[in-house]
């Protein structure tokens, strides 16, 4: 049994070596597949770091009537937190209100004049308020209009941001949606043609396939050494896709960074360095394996 | 030892390669197989080794019915007959040791066993110093060598050789029978489809012709005649 496997592993690596022109495409092709499918996932990083992106700029805020006290409105905060729908509430007080305004018009002297003019403080206290998805908001201002806090509520700022809010929920949803669409797409591609240069490269191995069976090689002689060929293309064309792919993130991933703040390529590639080659291998491999075992049952029909 | 009973094999829609074929080969012969191309002596070998099915009839090596036998016994039944072709059909990627050495491997011998085997099957079809070389870089002569030594490789009761010489110039041609016969005498039964006729009178053996897919002369040291 084991003399059988490590004739077979020879076997297949001996076809891989002396086939080199014929392995070469096949690695070419594999590789390819191994770029789309690392690609992909990085470009699902990406989108997955744009979308959080949009959605922490999405927030709508709810004023609360000057006469309001604090404890009403941390009553209000305590049961917004309870819905489902909500993500955080953060709750900014008059006085920081105040401080907020006063930081952002520091350059703008009237107004600044009018609002030491006045005795009272004219900001009202608020509640920030972000959603697990863009469409949520709705339900919460629903929410909020439709409770005892009602009373208490100066404004809610949805209606002035709706749009805004609308667009981008629709644009995260799209971005999502046709990253998944797309990623189907090339990875399917990618697969078809690998395993059809594979079907190929067994092919123009049939009559030899022929031979072995005519001396008597049983099923396994025969598919063992092809199956191990594809793995190698897998293995090697992985480890290709990976050395392309580390000085291309280190040169391009500061430029994305300066794109999309907050998203570093090169240091999700650093960190998931194994599970990366792990999953390219492990993309080549079971790709080589898969379609050797398919493009080869054909020919050992007897 | 390989018997043909009542062997018919048509292929569709109407074209009948073999016509009622009764025969009996014994251990240790020398059969050469004559006729004029077309006349079914590879159609004939190819049932024995069961590469095709009969339409007709039975065939049956030591008492065993070949036609029957299931797919995955199929190496098992072609380990016991060497085969040796015209067209060599040697592993291209193997070289000449590599290509007697598989049929070894698939046998299921020992590393040792093929070891020791394997060179005295190259001395013994005269290439034990081609040993290296790929088939692309021998000759003729020495392609069906490699195909012998090959065929021998499972130490076969039988060999079965379809027109051996039909790539081959005289001299090699006249090599490769001289070393059928030598395995002849080593105890091996031969047949020898050829359409040759300097050869099967050269050998003065039993001769079986076959013309139009019968068996229309079978004799005992016989001759070439049409």
């Amino acid at each position: 049994m084991l003399t059988t496997l490590s004739r077979i592993v020879k076997s297949g690596w001996l076809n891989f070596w002396r086939n080199r022109w014929l392995s070469s495409s096949a690695i070419s092709i594999m590789g390819l597949t191994i770029f789309v499918t690392t690609s992909l996932l990085l470009i699902n990083v990406l989108t997955n770091s744009l979308v959080q992106i949009l959605r922490d700029k999405i927030d709508i805020s709810v004023y609360f009537n000057l006469e309001t006290t604090e404890e009403q409105i941390l009553e209000t905060r305590k049961s917004l937190i309870d819905l489902e729908e909500v993500e955080s509430v953060e709750y900014v007080s008059q006085e920081e209100a105040l401080e907020k305004f006063e930081e952002k018009h520091q350059d703008n002297q009237l107004l600044m004049q009018s609002i030491q003019e006045l005795d009272d403080n004219p900001l009202e206290a608020s509640l920030n308020i972000k959603a697990g998805t863009a469409s949520q908001y709705e339900q919460i201002v629903d929410f909020l209009n439709g409770s005892q806090y009602k009373e208490i509520i100066d404004k809610i700022n949805y209606r002035q941001n709706q749009a805004v809010i609308a667009r981008l929920s629709s644009i995260t949803a799209v971005l999502q949606r046709s990253g998944v669409v797309v990623s189907i797409i090339l990875a399917l591609m990618a697969v078809l043609i690998t395993f059809n240069t594979i079907r190929l490269a067994i092919y123009s191995s049939r009559e030899e396939i022929n031979v072995m069976k005519l001396v008597g090689a049983g099923h396994w002689h025969i598919r063992g050494p092809f199956i191990v060929e594809g793995a190698f293309y897998g293995l090697v064309a992985a480890v290709i896709v990976l050395i392309i792919f580390y000085p291309v993130l280190w040169l391009l991933s500061p430029k994305m960074t300066a794109f999309l703040p907050g998203s570093d390529l090169f240091y999700f590639f650093r960190i998931n360095f194994w599970q990366i080659l792990l999953l390219q291998i492990a993309v080549g491999v079971s790709l080589g394996v898969a379609s050797s075992l398919v493009a080869i049952r054909r020919y050992l029909r007897d | 030892m390989i018997t043909f009973k009542d062997v018919s094999k048509i292929y569709l829609p109407d074209h009948i390669a073999l016509n009622n074929i009764n025969l009996t080969i014994q251990p240790k012969e020398f059969v050469s197989l004559a006729g004029p191309s077309g006349a079914g002596k590879s159609t004939l070998l190819r049932l024995a080794i069961r590469e095709e099915q009969p339409s007709k009839g039975q065939i049956f090596l030591e008492e065993q019915e070949i036609n029957h036998l299931a797919a995955k016994d199929l190496p098992q039944l072609r380990r016991k007959i060497g085969i040796v072709f015209q067209d060599f059909k040697l592993l291209s990627n193997k070289t000449a040791y590599e290509n007697i050495a598989f049929a070894m491997e698939v046998g299921g011998r020992t590393n040792q066993e093929i070891e020791e085997d394997v060179p005295r099957v190259l001395r013994l079809v005269g290439l034990h110093d081609r040993d290296e070389h790929f088939p692309d870089q021998l000759s003729g002569g020495e392609k069906q060598r490699v195909a012998i030594g090959r065929a021998l490789a499972h130490r076969p009761t039988i060999l079965i050789a379809d027109e051996p010489t039909g790539n081959l110039d005289l001299i090699n041609t006249w090599d490769i029978i001289r070393l059928l016969l030598k395995i002849n005498e080593l105890g091996t039964t031969v047949i020898l489809a050829t359409h040759d006729r300097e050869i099967v009178n050269t050998l003065d053996r039993r001769v079986i012709t076959l013309e139009k897919g019968r068996v229309i002369r079978d004799e005992e040291k016989g001759r070439y005649i049409l």
